[in-house]
């Protein structure tokens, strides 16, 4: 009786036409170890679908983040700016920084250091001769003052030689 | 694939009017658990190789993963990704022959081969993956979506895009294949 039900769907199930739940019905029959000998073919068809079937995907996945990069080139970008901002400096001015005994012999040192102190000692003369000369300066400011109050006296001899005059000619009237 | 470019475009474009919250790792491990293991079972059906199998499903994954935010909106996630992997397959197939076609010499054919494939397919099991595999591309993922996924009539027709009698077709041609093969190597093996 189940044989011929299953006969029946096995039937449609060759043309394509069984349910989901028949095919079911099916698979459940055919799990059994008994399976009537001219169904054998049948009985492995869904044996190998079951097996199949709980094969599964046991690798992981690298899944990374969608985060965009931008930030990572930013700072790439900062590090690079920094480095130059460092290393430019170092290249191009260093020669200007360069110790002017670099390139001398000893001899040529000792020279160099004497005629510094002899031009440094000359430079403090010069300071001397310079603040002497103010001095001789301020002289000549207070001889000026000392002119011009000379010129208050004359200015004032003039007018008494006038009086003098005067009382001359008024005599020789009377 | 033209019919999924399109609905793939629909769903970009709803994407602008609905303001949905970020899908996260495991949202997307959720989303994508119950059917990656049909992805790398129909892939693995294609290309027969595990390997090669296990490389397709990841490149699905990742694909899904990069689209995430398109997907989410997906009402059918599981029939589009089939639909990827059919595809993806597809065209792993396609170069792989275009390979093949090269390399292999036209001139030279292998009389063992038939007497070690009976020696191979003593599992008796095993016989059934090496029939199907004789079965056209078409008839392999029919097969595989109905009597091994136990997808219904239209899920297929989404991811194989074509209509439910045409698939009908395809599958009864399939199974009869199968087991006429079957009874041959039996009464063979068994003699």
């Amino acid at each position: 009786m189940v044989l011929n039900s299953i006969e029946k769907l096995l039937e449609k199930y060759d043309n394509g036409e069984t349910t989901l739940k028949e095919e079911q019905r099916l698979k459940e029959y055919f799990t059994q170890d008994e399976v009537a000998p001219h169904l054998e073919s049948y009985k492995m068809m869904f044996q190998y679908f079951n097996n199949t079937k709980q094969e599964l995907y046991t690798k992981d996945v690298p899944l990374k983040p969608r985060k965009s990069y931008i930030y990572q080139w930013i700072s790439v970008a900062a590090v690079a700016v920094l480095m130059l901002g460092i290393m430019v400096p170092k290249i191009l001015g260093g020669e200007e920084i360069v110790d002017p005994l670099a390139g001398l012999t000893d001899e040529e040192r000792k020279v160099y250091t004497e005629t510094k102190e002899a031009l440094s000692m000359l430079s403090s003369n010069f300071n001397d001769a310079a603040s002497s000369v103010n001095t001789l300066s301020l002289v000549s400011t207070s001889f000026n003052k000392g002119a011009e109050k000379a010129s208050h006296v004359s200015e004032f001899g003039k007018t008494t030689n006038r009086l003098v005059k005067k009382k001359k000619t008024s005599k020789n009237k009377n | 694939m033209k019919h999924v470019r399109r609905n793939y475009k629909k769903q970009n474009n709803q994407l602008f009017l609905t303001n949905k919250p970020k899908m996260t790792q495991t949202d997307f491990t959720k989303l994508v658990l119950p059917f990656k293991d049909k992805v790398f079972r129909l892939a693995k059906r294609l290309l027969v190789s595990t390997e090669e199998a296990e490389d397709a499903t990841q490149e699905i994954l990742m694909k899904l993963w990069r689209n995430k935010e398109k997907i989410a909106d997906y009402k059918n996630v599981e029939a589009f990704s089939m639909t990827m992997t059919k595809n993806f397959c597809l065209d792993r197939l396609k170069s792989k022959q275009a390979q093949n076609l090269k390399i292999v010499h036209s001139n030279y054919q292998d009389n063992n081969t038939s007497l070690q494939k009976q020696v191979e397919n003593k599992d008796s099991v095993d016989w059934v993956s090496k029939i199907i595999e004789e079965l056209p591309e078409q008839q392999k993922i029919i097969l595989q979506l109905r009597d091994i996924e136990e997808y219904d009539f239209d899920e297929i027709a989404k991811v194989v895009d074509m209509n439910p009698t045409a698939i009908r077709v395809a599958l009864s041609r399939a199974r009869k294949t199968i087991r006429e093969k079957l009874t041959n190597t039996h009464r063979y093996g068994i003699k």
